[in-house]
């Protein structure tokens, strides 16, 4: 099958690992694409959502938020922020935060919605601290739909960050992009096959961070409910 | 005023010609997935234990990046409409099966149990009360699927003016004209609320039995699903 | 004392929930707050922790408005019990039960060992300390929801149809051990509803409300059953009250018969001895005295007396402890009318007819009657003292 011979050449290809546009270097921006995107979207959607979530109010405008953030493509929208924003970060970060805070927000705020209300009055009638209340004993159960919302905002964004290629950024779109142009298809694929692989990377990192930060009592419970 | 739609003549399209075309270039896919979703989904409900790899395959295939795949196909499928839809129909069907499931899942098995005493057959009770009674969740799921679908056409463009409405970003670039551009991402955007407007009514109108105030609960809680995939 | 002051809850859209209610929750005893869904009960209870601010009158804790003092020191002194218990699902079973003591500053060792003293308390083995709530049936949350109520020792607890989730058989068993509880720490318990039976059986008072928030009687339980205020009062408590107030008429003042009693292996001569006492039926029982059954005198032969020919003699009641309304089961569930009186250990000592009970009864209702007619408006002090049924 030529996708396999494809992907054995490109990473056997000693080229392919070292200079600016060697693997490593792809990568290390890919990723701080990722994180950056992801940190600024968590940083708008995890507090707004977690608020949201604990008052009950605003639902409905987060929703209509998200939709309209969902229609917006992010291609496109990376197209025109370049040609009004110019060459710069600034057009990359802005399709992908947008990208990522509708799954990030309604997730939360309906993770928030979701926790069981008796626990919660329990917390109150003990003379819990309202910060308390949110952050020991919400949160905690709320924590690994949290973190799903978080988990298809990042891969979302890993998947998506290719597209910054087209605008002369780099990251693993590069191999994509350059590919397509040069009909060098091993590049293209050795490019997907990387994408992918931290798609996956992003995955376990997740389902570890859940193992690690998620109780036990909770986890058990949700146990059905982590379809992604 | 009809300026402002004009396009330039390499495109060989109107700009109402362009959204046509992104629409069958989306929706198409968006409905193979769902022929396909179906009979998958149905069989994850029966096969319990299907249905955790099931979701484990669709949450990788999910992660290939759409650019990525389109650009794989082309070696099969050249540089057509095709390349860009197979991806679009992977993608809706990701989307699909989960909702699906979710959604039949959620019938209540005092329901179901009612519809076999009253001697329902298999095929009957799935037609006539699990599917209608699953309705908003696969609504919902075609919501996501939809929209997103429309959004990832305009990627297409990379690969041989695919991209139907994503086709005037890179005229716009060539003819450094951010009017195109515009057109382009505005054109989406909205194509993408209508969609998802014509489904929100398409609920409404498949489902007279929900009581108004848990149909807007339900669709928050569909939300989540949607927002989590 | 917690003393609710004409108090009154309105909410924004004008609906009234509870209406100038006034109580005197008397300390160290368990006051139960029923009624109909709606009747504010429930409102009323979550006025005392300001869970639900009240929009007029006051509540007294002690003397001093509950508003005096910040409202988490209010609610961090008082127990919260709720249906479904609430638990943290997130914490341990030890955890759960240690919350309040943490928060007050206690140290993590010395909350979790007074937590490991509760459970006890509360009747949950040891090995469920490290346990998530998922893991334990529904009863058993439930007492994990009261030990951890009781954590730091709260002169007072507000208990919200805490029960109300568990099935019959577990409910019973809860309630017992409330009692139990009660017994030994004597906390100043509110205990919300809307079981009649419920309310009948722990309250030593019974504050019964109906829709609007307005109380309809306050009154310990036997006199609630004796004398409803209104017709609304009466129908709420059921059809069988004139049965169910037996329970608070104690046994001791039956006259047992003890002649009409002979062992499986007596002889012709106790078995002509025990005829004599001129009774329809003799009670048989085993070597060691435990009933077995009755039998007409004439059927009875020395030496020939087996267990399965014998009349059944239905659920004895433990003389002197158990109520008039145990006996009276007892005789009616036996066919011959008559029952049978035991020991703790299970012993007859004696046996009464139905005739006999009936005449108790009549006599603890003139007795009521006299002592009723002499404080008109008989307080506390002046009620029933309660038996167990």
């Amino acid at each position: 099958m030529n996708v396999l011979n494809f992907i054995n050449s490109f990473f056997s290809d000693n080229a392919h690992w070292q200079g600016y546009d060697g693997i490593p270097t792809r990568v290390g921006e890919h990723i701080q694409y990722t994180l950056m995107a992801l940190g600024i979207a968590a940083a708008v959607g995890l507090p707004v959502g977690l608020l949201t979530g604990h008052t009950g109010r605003g639902g409905n405008t987060l929703a209509l938020i998200a939709t309209s953030a969902r229609a917006l493509p992010s291609f496109g929208l990376m197209v025109l922020m370049f040609i009004l924003l110019g060459l710069g970060m600034a057009p990359v970060m802005i399709p992908l935060v947008v990208l990522a805070i509708p799954p990030i927000l309604v997730t939360t705020y309906e993770a928030m919605r979701s926790v069981d209300p008796a626990p919660v009055d329990a917390a109150r009638g003990m003379g819990m601290a309202e910060t308390a209340v949110l952050f020991r004993v919400e949160l905690p159960v709320a924590l690994p739909l949290i973190l799903s919302g978080l988990r298809s905002a990042a891969i979302q964004i890993v998947s998506t960050a290719t597209i910054a290629a087209y605008v002369s950024f780099g990251g693993l779109g590069r191999y994509i992009i350059d590919g397509l142009y040069q009909r060098n298809y091993e590049k293209v694929v050795g490019g997907a096959t990387l994408v992918a692989a931290m798609a996956l990377t992003t995955l376990g990192l997740f389902w570890a961070v859940g193992r690690l930060a998620v109780s036990p009592g909770v986890r058990r419970r949700s146990a059905g409910g982590a379809a992604g | 005023m009809s300026e402002l739609f004009d396009l330039p003549s390499d495109l060989q399209n109107s700009y109402f010609g362009l959204v046509a075309l992104h629409l069958r270039e989306a929706l198409i896919p968006v409905l193979v997935g769902l022929l396909v979703a179906l009979p998958v989904a149905q069989l994850c409900v029966r096969l319990r234990w299907l249905y955790a790899p099931v979701l484990w395959v669709t949450t990788v295939l999910y992660a290939i990046p759409s650019l990525a795949f389109f650009v794989i196909l082309i070696d099969y499928t050249g540089l057509s409409e095709l390349t860009v839809m197979i991806p679009l129909a992977v993608y809706s069907l990701v989307v699909l099966v989960p909702a699906i499931v979710d959604g039949v899942r959620s019938v209540p098995q005092e329901t179901l149990a009612a519809a076999t005493a009253m001697g329902f057959g298999p095929v009957r009770r799935y037609v006539q009360v699990q599917l209608p009674i699953a309705a908003p969740a696969i609504i919902a799921g075609l919501r996501v699927a939809s929209v997103s679908s429309v959004s990832l056409v305009s990627v297409g463009m990379l690969i041989g003016n695919e991209g139907a409405l994503g086709n005037l970003l890179n005229s716009g670039l060539t003819y450094n004209q951010p009017r195109l551009i515009w057109l382009s991402v505005v054109g989406t955007a909205v194509l993408a609320l209508l969609v998802d407007a014509a489904l929100i009514g398409l609920r409404v109108l498949l489902t007279p039995w929900m009581p108004r105030a848990t149909r807007k609960n339900d669709a928050r809680t569909l939300a989540v699903k949607e927002a989590a995939r | 004392m917690i003393r609710i002051d004409s108090v009154t809850k309105r909410y924004p859209d004008g609906t009234v929930a509870v209406d100038r209610l006034s109580l005197e929750i008397p300390d160290r005893s368990i006051t139960v707050l029923v009624g109909p869904s709606g009747c504010g009960k429930t409102t009323t209870l979550r006025m005392i922790n300001r869970m639900v601010e009240p929009s007029e009158g006051t509540i007294l804790i002690d003397g001093v408005d509950s508003r005096q003092q910040p409202v988490n020191t209010l609610r961090r002194s008082m127990g919260y019990v709720i249906q479904n218990a609430g638990l943290f699902q997130h914490r341990t079973i030890l955890d759960n039960i240690a919350t309040v003591p943490r928060m007050l500053g206690w140290g993590k060792e010395k909350s979790r060992s007074r937590a490991r003293e509760l459970m006890e308390r509360v009747g949950l083995d040891a090995t469920l300390a490290k346990r998530y709530p998922y893991q334990l049936s529904g009863g058993q949350q439930q007492r994990v929801g009261v030990a951890r109520a009781l954590a730091a020792d709260p002169p007072v607890l507000l208990m919200d149809e805490p029960f109300s989730a568990v099935d019959p058989v577990v409910r019973k068993g809860l309630q017992d051990e409330l009692l139990r509880i009660q017994e030994e720490l004597g906390k100043t318990i509110v205990f919300v509803t809307h079981d009649i039976d419920e309310a009948v059986k722990l309250g030593t008072m019974v504050a019964v409300m109906r829709t609007g928030g307005k109380l309809a009687q306050f009154a310990p339980p036997a006199e609630l059953l004796s004398r409803p205020a209104d017709a609304f009062v009466e129908d709420f408590l059921g059809a069988d009250r004139g049965i169910r107030r037996l329970s608070f008429f104690p046994s001791a003042g039956l006259d047992l018969l003890t002649a009409p009693i002979v062992a499986v292996d007596a002889t012709a001569e106790q078995i002509t001895a025990a005829g004599a006492a001129d009774t329809p039926y003799l009670l048989v029982t085993d070597a060691d005295g435990r009933p077995l059954g009755w039998s007409e005198p004439r059927d009875l032969t020395a030496g020939e007396i087996t267990a399965d020919r014998l009349l059944p003699y239905g659920r004895p009641f433990v003389a002197v402890t158990d109520s008039l309304r145990a006996a009276l089961d007892c005789a009616v569930l036996s066919p011959t009318g008559w029952a049978v009186a035991v020991d703790t250990s299970g012993r007859a000592t004696g046996v009464v007819p139905q005739q006999a009970i009936g005449e108790a009864i009549r006599g603890a209702h003139a007795q009521t009657a006299a002592d009723e007619a002499r404080d008109a408006e008989p307080d506390e002090d002046g009620k029933a003292q309660k038996v167990a049924p």
